[in-house]
């Protein structure tokens, strides 16, 4: 009843829309609301998605139709649970980054919130695809709104930023492409359950693993191709900050479960160590990193791509298990990656919100220009001492049930590996609370820190909404879990069942 | 229905008060989470006369998640630790949110702080009330939280900053062994909940952990030992005691009730709660006997030197749970948790009277500054010599019941670390009661400083103050002899604390009864110990002061290190703190800006040069023009990729 076209509407409605508000909207008051209207109005389609949804593995809301007939690419969409879970991610915290440029967008307002809901139609379609020519096109089409966002609305360096994003993550794609095209020679097919489904050998399978990986990779990040991350924070505007570090940053561990480990799962086991190892990489030298940022958003960058690595751990660690295939284990590694992503999706968003607060009011994000901000805005205080401490891991917040399960996964596989990813306890809080004590504690540390004003209600809503969110979700993550719980199974005994054998 | 609501009462008038803050009266911003915290107290006693007569209670919450096999959910569990934890938790708590009306009663945070009070008091609950290992690290890491909060509660004091950010990153330290110690029980017994595990503990013996390749540990061994970790932190062991004296920046009701009452013996009640494991890792309880011996000692004689008045209470706290530690060490689980529950008494006590002389003297706190406080303060005085005299053990007094079955514990033992463990603690005996009476001789007795005309225990606010003082007072003298005969010398914990027949320090043999136990008490060898510590104290400090000025010069270079510590701030500030800052400002300049951005965007320097001047001219208003090349382009590519390559 529902399901048919739902998805499409969820993809095109706000590409549509976008068009419509660049195209048609002279003031920037009726660019701004329509804009939040469709991010609202989106959450109808996404809503009944989530009614409609029958726990359970496999595809649904399936719609299939040919695209190009003559390379059999196909127009196929549909959605499991750990897609719906991060297309839901993007429906909630799309009006987050919509009203985080409510008055630091002060110019081309229509091209800016056109550009916004475009990405987000763009995004949902990675989410929904199932073929992956689809998949591909989003994935890079993707690209251009934030690489508008970045590049129009940034700060001082933002031409830099915007040159070294796009290069990063587009030579990051074109490997894939590559990929996909040799399998779709192989399988005379690009739709995804095909390719989970194609038998290939093991050196087949080693290649494509990289092709994949240094896509993903960029886009999640992995050290050592984060460096674009802290760049393009620095330079985008919050609203474009948000979008990246939510749900941008999400693509990439998306697309290790879509391809990664389903398509090359023997490849995905026998490359674990070296995933392993470059996650540790990204959780403890990246939190060092992260100690030293004088910018607010530099830290908080560094920061994501440390908690990124918690995701990409908890994905490759189980495959590392000397004691043979454990699905259970996979699973259990699988969803604190997945929770860790949807997690840091709020998480980054409110924290980038709370420098886009500061901004505003103050145009610096040196964290030496800031003391004492709890003496002037105390409701401020509360929630960025909140999201500072979820950031840190504390229990009863969402940031700690993913790094729990990804280290409870870890320890069963090697008690040393979860001694490295367990740092983040000690350095996450460093880096998060040292940046608290510099910023919000203290003496009032300028005249222009005691100049400051309290959140007004857009900022109070949108913060005080994200806090509710993240304490949810980290007291009852229960329902989010049995979203996605069936598919992961599936995908772990898919997973650990191998392909090179079946050649 | 009951234990819920013993839980979650002070968290619902916290929630209250921190909401409505600017709304509520004042009445019942303190009104609120006093009369949560009395209902709490009051069921708490309920639930522990329901233990005295029946099983265990377990309450089934609800789901935490599941996943992987893995059921976490939220639960409790009370049995006899539980409930008298509870108890101890919750009328500390209330005897510290009365005094707080007066103490706080200027202070504009005022009803922030009664929501934080409330908050960690639920908080604590959750931790002992804990079903399963899961939710006693939500509890664990909640009070943390709290503790962070309250030690920082003055923020704009860049020192209370400092020592609220070193207390959490350095419980944090101990909360990573805790974590990985949960983590290896998780995997090795396929579940988090206390029941299972627990009776799983055998079989768990005999697993082994591979930590490298071909290098295997006992699984039960390495666990007991990273629990323990946790514990170091929380309940401040060396070397992880270094943010206690710090955490005296918060205002003095949290030292009492937090870091001196509850939070602080929460690595002990740990400990005791996982005996079923701990048992089975003699390894592990000799380090625990060797961490808290040498705590008890080193700490105690830190505290002699110290000026502050907080300071003295706080190292004395440290010294005490350092005997906990050391009790739990020798496999002495009720004794140790018996210490615990006469300590939480006597040291809340001397904490709220340092702060009844604190608010008197108007803020301050150095004992150089202090004397003869004995006649203006008299009720002060009076409930501080009753907390002194437990803390030294004298007989007949709360801390003597628990300390002499402590140290007996200890002397009948036979582990690894006993003999060690034994001459620390004896040792201490004579240091505690040394610093006992030093703190009692300068502060309350001597020659009154000149401005103390004002000087008055019955200011604004002080019937609030003076109150719990006289409420605790009564548990430091005279609890032990309701309470020693079961919980000791009887069968109290039996169904709570695993002890192997092995392992067994038979406290029921201690002595015949509490009557005996006290007389026997009288002639035994630590009461001269600490008679010899007391009397010390008095000669220098009373009777013969110009002795001290020598005996201070001669013990110049120890006193020096007693002072410092052992030089463990020394070493965070001057070595740590500056090389982890070192390390990080490197790792950020020369590895990942220069080594990995400078190679890689050197390498891509000629197509930044492209597309910058692409993007100047995207500036200059033909943006839609090359927006839509872009899109394009990329259209193109994939066309010609597609047509290419097929």
């Amino acid at each position: 009843m529902f399901g048919q076209g739902l998805l499409s509407v969820l993809i095109w409605l706000p590409v549509a829309a976008g068009l419509l508000i660049m195209g048609i909207a002279r003031s920037a008051a009726v660019a701004r609301w329509s804009c939040l209207a469709v991010g609202f109005i989106q959450w109808i389609p996404g809503w009944l998605l989530w009614r409609a949804f029958k726990p359970g593995g496999g595809y649904q809301f399936v719609e299939r139709h040919d695209w190009i007939a003559r390379f059999n690419v196909e127009y196929f969409l549909g959605v499991d649970g750990i897609a719906l879970a991060l297309i839901l991610l993007t429906l909630v915290l799309t009006p987050v980054a919509i009203v985080a440029g409510w008055r630091a967008i002060d110019r081309r307002t229509g091209l800016y919130y056109g550009a916004l809901l475009i990405q987000q139609g763009l995004m949902l379609g990675v989410f929904c695809a199932l073929d992956s020519l689809l998949f591909y096109v989003f994935w890079e089409f993707m690209l251009a709104p934030m690489f508008l966002i970045i590049g129009i609305w940034g700060g001082e360096r933002r031409i830099y930023a915007t040159v070294k994003f796009f290069l990063f993550t587009f030579l990051g794609s074109v490997f894939m492409l590559v990929s996909l095209v040799y399998l779709y020679r192989k399988a005379g097919s690009y739709a995804i359950p095909d390719l989970h489904a194609l038998p290939l050998t093991l050196t087949e399978q080693q290649l494509l693993f990289f092709g994949f990986l240094a896509a993903f990779a960029v886009k999640v990040p992995m050290w050592p191709v984060h460096t674009w991350l802290p760049d393009a924070h620095v330079e985008a505007p919050t609203g474009g900050s948000v979008i990246l570090a939510a749900i941008l940053l999400k693509m990439g561990g998306f697309g290790m479960l879509r391809f990664s480990l389903p398509v090359t799962p023997d490849a995905a086991q026998q490359f674990a160590p070296l995933i392993i190892a470059l996650s540790l990489i990204a959780i403890v030298y990246i939190a060092v990193v992260a100690l030293a940022q004088r910018d607010l958003k530099k830290l908080i960058a560094y920061s994501s791509v440390a908690h990124m690595g918690f995701v990409t751990l908890g994905f490759f660690v189980p495959l590392a298990y000397a004691g043979g295939g454990n699905e259970g284990l996979l699973a259990l590694g699988m969803g604190g990656g997945m929770v860790q992503m949807i997690s840091h999706g709020f998480i980054s968003a409110a924290l980038f919100l709370c420098v886009g607060v500061l901004y505003d009011r103050m145009h610096t994000r040196r964290i030496d220009d800031f003391g004492g901000v709890a003496n002037t805005m105390p409701a401020f205080a509360v929630l960025a001492v909140l999201f500072a401490l979820a950031n840190a891991g504390l229990p009863g917040t969402s940031g700690f049930v993913g790094e729990f399960l990804v280290i409870l996964a870890s320890f069963s596989v090697q008690p040393l590996v979860a001694l490295g990813a367990a740092t983040i306890l000690v350095l996450g809080a460093a880096y998060s609370l040292y940046m608290i004590k510099r910023v919000v504690f203290g003496e009032v540390g300028n005249g222009r820190v005691a100049a400051l004003e309290d959140l007004d209600i857009r900022e109070g809503v949108a913060l005080g909404g994200l806090g509710i969110s993240v304490i949810v979700l980290g007291l009852y993550p229960g329902p989010l879990v049995e979203l996605m719980e069936p598919s992961l199974n599936e995908l772990a005994r898919h997973v650990l069942s191998g392909k090179a054998a079946a050649w | 229905m009951m234990h819920e609501t013993i839980l979650f009462a002070p968290l619902a008038a916290a929630a209250i008060v921190a909401l409505g803050a600017r709304i509520l009266p004042r009445s019942l911003v303190c009104g609120l989470p006093i009369l949560a915290v009395g209902l709490s107290a009051g069921l708490s006693i309920a639930a522990l006369l329901r233990q005295l007569g029946g099983d265990p209670v377990t309450v089934t919450m609800f789901n935490w998640l599941s996943i992987g096999g893995f059921e976490l959910s939220f639960g409790l569990m009370i049995d006899r630790l539980t409930a008298l934890m509870m108890c101890v938790v919750t009328s500390v708590s209330l005897a510290v949110h009365v005094y707080t009306v007066g103490y706080m009663r200027d202070d504009p945070g005022y009803a922030r702080f009664f929501a934080l009070i409330a908050f960690f008091t639920s908080a604590m609950l959750l931790l002992v009330m804990a079903d399963n290992f899961m939710q006693l690290f939500v509890g664990w890491e909640a009070v943390g939280l709290a503790s962070y909060l309250l030690i920082g509660f003055w923020f704009k004091r860049p020192s209370a900053n400092f020592a609220s950010l070193k207390a959490f990153l350095v419980n944090r330290i101990g909360d990573l062994g805790l974590l990985l110690g949960i983590a290896l029980i998780g995997g090795a017994a396929g579940s988090l909940d206390y029941a299972v595990v627990f009776s799983d503990a055998p079989r768990l013996a005999a697993q082994e952990i591979a930590i490298w390749p071909g290098m295997s540990v006992p699984a039960l061994d390495l666990g007991c030992v990273l629990l323990f970790v946790g514990a170091m932190g929380k309940s401040a062991q060396m070397p992880l005691h270094v943010w206690l004296p710090d955490s005296m920046e918060g205002p003095t009701p949290i030292s009492a009730l937090i870091h001196a009452a509850t939070m602080v013996t929460a690595g002990v009640f740990m400990v005791a709660r996982m005996s079923p494991l701990f048992e089975y890792s003699p390894g592990a309880l000799s380090l625990v006997l060797a961490v808290g011996a040498t705590t008890a000692l080193a700490t105690g004689l830190v505290a002699i030197v110290q000026q502050d008045i907080k300071r003295i209470v706080a190292w004395s706290t440290l010294s005490q749970l350092g005997y906990m530690m050391a009790g739990v060490g020798v496999s002495a689980y009720s004794v140790a948790i018996y210490h615990l529950f006469t300590h939480a008494f006597f040291k809340a006590l001397l904490f709220l009277a340092a702060g009844a002389v604190i608010v008197a003297l108007h803020h301050q706190q150095d004992i150089r500054r202090m004397g003869g406080l004995r006649r203006r303060m008299p009720i002060t005085y009076v409930t501080a010599l009753i907390g002194a005299l437990a803390l030294a053990g004298i007989p007949g007094t709360a801390g003597f019941f628990s300390k002499d079955a402590l140290i007996t514990a200890v002397t009948r033992s036979s582990g690894a670390m006993s003999a060690y463990a034994e001459l620390c603690l004896l040792a201490g005996v004579v240091v505690t009661a040394f610093y006992s009476a030093r703190f009692l001789l300068v502060v309350f007795h001597g020659r009154e400083t000149g401005d103390a005309g004002d000087i008055s225990e019955r200011g604004p606010g002080g019937a609030w103050m003076l109150g719990p003082l006289v409420l605790l007072a009564i548990p430091s003298l005279v609890i032990g002899w309701f309470t020693f005969q079961p919980v000791v010398l009887g069968d109290y914990f039996s169904a709570s604390l695993a002890v192997l027949p092995q392992n067994a320090p038979a406290s029921s043999d201690l002595a015949a009864g509490t009557m005996d136990f006290f007389v026997h008490g009288l002639y035994s060898p630590v009461f001269m110990l600490a008679m010899l510590g007391g009397l010390s104290a008095w000669v220098v400090y009373q009777w013969r002061p110009e002795w001290r000025k020598r005996l201070a010069a001669a013990l110049r270079r120890p006193g020096r290190v007693l002072e410092l510590g052992y030089g463990f701030d020394t070493l965070l500030q001057r070595a740590i703190i500056p090389g982890v800052q070192g390390l990080a400002r490197g790792a950020a300049e020369k590895t990942d800006e220069r080594l990995i951005d400078g190679l890689l965007v050197n390498g891509l320097a000629r197509s930044v040069q492209w597309g910058s001047g692409v993007l100047r001219r995207l500036q200059t208003g033909y943006l839609y023009h090359y927006a839509f090349a872009m899109v394009t382009a990329i259209c193109l590519l994939i066309a010609w990729v597609i047509l290419v390559l097929d």
